[in-house]
């Protein structure tokens, strides 16, 4: 087997004397759609935000296709070259045009002249179909479009993994499924992402594994199928029990 | 008590030819105080103790000492060192409209070092993150992300600080300076007549104070056309 594109061994994480995650072992093979969910405080975020260095982990290690994050700037820079992020609060730099928001770090970054990042702008705004909104500063659009930019900000740097942090929390219901279907459309072309989401619909029709956390930890990993009808173990039970009660 | 119009009418011209020197004081130290703000505002931000304690040192001592206290120990008090009047400063400390610009600038840059660390904080953390996330470096977030937002963040305090230096450029008379405030005095002296010279001369103050708050208010629409549907 090719070796995975996120190794993690034995991760621990601490805020202060509070331990947020508690020996995470977790391997990504590349084209992997993982959804992670698991009630708040669960470590959720942690976990992915550790995986391009927001998060600095305390123990273990973290390997992001081959190369292990430590304390050098260098690694870190290279890793999230490599990795793209879209968060639930989308984070869009407000003072720039969507089209200068997905420019900025094909330019800056990945050093693109500026029509060739204009160029790469457009292409992934055509794919999150709103390449209309190109000069319109985010404040003017809604949040699910708002969210889309963002996703295409993180697909300008053509990054091998996708992180989602909560991508669908702060929407309106009636916005919930145009990000949805623009990540599973990325799902379906082969992806490697890891989505952290309530969305128990998009776990089931797109993932290849779930995995539930608790109390900062994996409780329980498996196929979607497994996970929602047939569950090990009782937190995991209990959890799904509670949202998809209603 | 009567109120001699004619006596304001005299006067005015006289006072407004101190106009120059006003402005001079208020222009010269306030970007002088900007650039001595950005540079003690990047040393605070450094998470080195010996920048950032020297900093905090000096925005301390400034901000916790009165201006008129501070101008006066620049012109009455450095001369008194063999070692200042030999040094390259003493051109500039040797003039009172030196010692004044000095006193201003510090005192200035001291407060706006100040105001310009509250916006660069109140920057949204978040942002900061997707520009990590995006692979963008330290300098690179802060040149592209923090400072455009804190500027507009910092603008309504910060012309808060330019209309209070221009007050406080009317202490320079204190040191023998012909500012308008310095003319307005001899007037005073002359004529025995503070309530029309002063007033009106309070009156001059408030337009430019007018103006100063129009103009920053351009600017921050200007900065915030983003924010408007």
């Amino acid at each position: 087997m090719t070796q995975p594109l996120i190794q993690m061994q034995n991760v621990d994480k601490f805020f202060g004397s509070f331990q947020a995650l508690k020996n995470i072992n977790l391997e990504v093979h590349k084209g992997e759609r993982i959804v992670v969910c698991g009630p708040s405080g669960s470590g959720k975020s942690t976990m992915i935000r550790c995986i391009n260095r927001l998060e600095k982990h305390n123990n273990g290690k973290i390997f992001i296709a081959g190369r292990e994050l430590t304390d050098s700037e260098k690694d870190i820079d290279a890793v999230r070259r490599e990795v793209g992020m879209v968060f639930q609060s989308f984070n869009l730099f407000p003072h720039m045009t969507v089209l200068r928001n997905l420019m900025l770090a094909p330019q800056l970054v990945r050093k693109n002249n500026k029509s060739k990042a204009k160029e790469i702008a457009m292409k992934y705004l055509e794919r999150v179909k709103i390449p209309d909104q190109a000069n319109k500063y985010p404040s003017q659009l809604s949040g699910g479009q708002q969210q889309r930019v963002a996703i295409a900000r993180a697909l300008c740097m053509s990054p091998e993994i996708l992180l989602f942090d909560e991508p669908t929390s702060a929407l309106d219901p009636e916005m919930i499924n145009e990000v949805l279907e623009v990540m599973e459309d990325l799902a379906n072309e082969g992806m490697t992402m890891i989505c952290v989401t309530h969305e128990m619909g998009f776990a089931r029709s797109v993932a290849d594994r779930v995995i539930f956390m608790d109390l900062g930890e994996i409780v329980e990993e498996a196929s979607p199928q497994e996970f929602f009808e047939n569950p090990k173990n009782e937190r995991t039970k209990l959890f799904l029990s509670q949202i998809l009660s209603h | 008590m009567s109120f001699d119009i004619s006596l304001i009418l005299d006067s005015l011209p006289k006072m407004l030819s101190g106009i120059g020197l006003t402005f001079q004081l208020l222009i010269l130290s306030g970007v002088l105080g900007l650039f001595l703000a950005f540079v003690l505002l990047l040393m605070r931000l450094t998470e080195k103790w010996y920048f950032s304690l020297p900093a905090q040192v000096f925005i301390y001592v400034f901000r916790g000492t009165p201006i008129l206290v501070q101008i006066f120990i620049i012109y009455y008090g450095l001369p008194q060192f063999e070692a200042i009047r030999e040094s390259i400063f003493w051109p500039i400390l040797r003039e009172p409209f030196g010692c004044a610009i000095v006193a201003l600038t510090l005192n200035t840059g001291a407060y706006v070092s100040e105001i310009l660390r509250g916006a660069v904080l109140a920057v949204d953390r978040g942002l900061l993150e997707a520009g990590s996330a995006l692979g963008l470096s330290r300098n690179q977030r802060f040149i592209y992300i923090t400072s455009p937002l804190a500027i507009r963040l910092g603008i309504p305090p910060y012309s808060n600080d330019v209309i209070s230096l221009l007050k406080s450029t009317a202490l320079a008379s204190t040191i023998t300076i012909f500012d308008m405030m310095g003319i307005a005095r001899t007037i005073v002296a002359e004529t025995y007549a503070p309530y029309e010279i002063f007033i009106s001369l309070a009156i001059i103050y408030m337009i430019f104070t007018f103006f100063i708050q129009k103009g920053f208010g351009y600017f921050e629409n200007f900065m915030s056309r983003h924010v408007k549907k």
